[in-house]
């Protein structure tokens, strides 16, 4: 009996994916007609670039778009405007201190060619500098807010209470998180005599990735940016990670560098440019690490979302939203892990840069 | 032509797969035999698999860009 069940649902399930595999392609068919007939297709490449890189406006929702202020530093002086102007029109912004055009989010002079026409081979013209306030700065100034107001918050109602007594609130869901970075990341890799120098440092490292993953993640207006999948962001935080372990460094560092002990000498002068080298390729690839996964995570789930406007079929629908759904579960996840990845290897390299010889 | 930085990147992925893949076997079977020592042995994968995976993007990040 319960053998015939079993082949009964069996059969079932065959039978649901046969009648599956064979109803697809005449959506997919009719998908292909529709396609055809609209004047305008799909390019999910563009749409997962766009959504990816840095832009000087925010989307909202369908034609909906939040301008962002453009500061610029042209040869006129300082010259500050809405960035309305470069999506809607001709593209081109006039103002009292001269006339620029944008060409892949790059703002430059609008030239003798590119000001009537406004063309992308068409100018050639110089750039001024760009300190706008993008999507990308407009995202990090609003984490930063968001940390600063959290954390001086906990922080004050330790001052209040006391750190021997229970704590509440926001201060009881991240006592255990700051504790975990001090006693299993910091402190077996420091040591328990050197860490109290750098713990505060690699708290925030921690906290502000972490955080900014998830504000990544968010997929409606005030998150969603690509900030710690952008290479400017995670080279500038594996820098100061960089120049942290060079300045901590101490003799029996640099001594492993430059003049490996227990090395004959002919091989010492061939080790000591791969070592400086290492020191670099560490910090390197912290940096290519955080951006690849983080926009790499970005580009698969938009990659599946765009499956249903390419195929435009309830079918697929059907079957991508759990994949996206599973893809962002594992994003957090990977949020998280970044976060933790990049505050032990720093720590690790600290510890590294700091520990005692003591074995020679 | 596209085809054959995907061929590369696809590559470098496979290797890294089989890298991380060799790493966390072996963690497992670690793990199983001292199951005390869960904690040190999880920070040691979870390292040297964030080492393999720097090389791999760095395989993937050259065929792409």
């Amino acid at each position: 009996m319960v053998g015939l069940v079993r082949t009964g649902t069996k059969n079932l399930r065959n039978l649901a994916v046969t009648v599956f595999f064979l109803t697809a392609p005449i959506f997919f068919a009719q998908a292909n007609n529709v396609e055809e007939d609209s004047t305008e297709t799909f390019k999910p490449g563009e749409m997962i670039m766009h959504h990816v890189q840095d832009t000087h406006e925010f989307h909202l929702w369908g034609e909906l778009a939040m301008p962002l202020p453009v500061i610029l530093w042209t040869d006129h002086g300082l010259d500050v405007f809405m960035s309305g102007g470069f999506y809607h029109g001709d593209g081109t912004v006039e103002t009292s201190k001269g006339s620029y055009v944008m060409h892949h989010e790059k703002i430059y002079y609008a030239g003798v060619h590119g000001g009537e026409h406004g063309e992308a081979e068409e100018v050639h013209a110089a750039m001024p500098l760009d300190f706008s306030i993008t999507r990308n700065v407009f995202s990090l100034l609003m984490s930063f807010a968001l940390i600063s107001w959290l954390f001086i918050s906990i922080a004050n109602s330790y001052k209040k209470r006391g750190s021997k007594s229970a704590p509440k609130g926001a201060q009881s869901f991240f006592e255990p998180i700051i504790l975990f970075v001090r006693d299993d990341i910091v402190i077996p890799n420091i040591g328990e005599k050197k860490y109290e120098k750098y713990l505060p440092y690699i708290l925030t490292l921690f906290f502000f990735i972490w955080i900014n993953n998830l504000i990544g993640l968010v997929p409606f207006f005030p998150g969603g940016s690509n900030l710690s999948g952008n290479i400017a962001f995670t080279f500038t935080l594996s820098l100061l990670t960089y120049i942290i372990v060079q300045f901590s460094g101490n003799k029996a560092y640099w001594k492993h560098i430059f003049w490996m002990p227990g090395v004959p000498v002919p091989v010492r002068f061939i080790l000591a440019p791969i070592e400086l080298l290492g020191t670099v390729s560490k910090a390197f690839a912290l940096m290519i690490r955080l951006f690849a996964n983080i926009t790499g995570g970005h580009i698969v789930v938009l990659s599946l979302a765009s499956m249903v406007f390419l195929f435009k079929s309830y079918i697929v629908g059907g079957v991508v939203t759990p994949f996206v759904l599973f893809i962002m579960v594992l994003e957090l996840l990977v949020a998280a892990i970044q976060a933790y990845v990049f505050a032990l290897l720093t720590s690790l390299f600290i510890g590294m840069a700091v520990a005692d010889d003591d074995h020679h | 032509m596209t085809t054959i930085p995907g061929i590369a990147a696809g590559l470098a992925v496979l290797g890294a797969g089989l890298g991380i893949g060799r790493i966390g076997g072996s963690a497992m079977e670690a793990i199983a035999r001292q199951p005390e020592a869960t904690s040190k042995i999880q920070t040691a994968m979870i390292i040297s698999a964030a080492l393999i995976e720097g090389v791999a993007f760095f395989g993937v990040a050259t065929a792409l860009f």
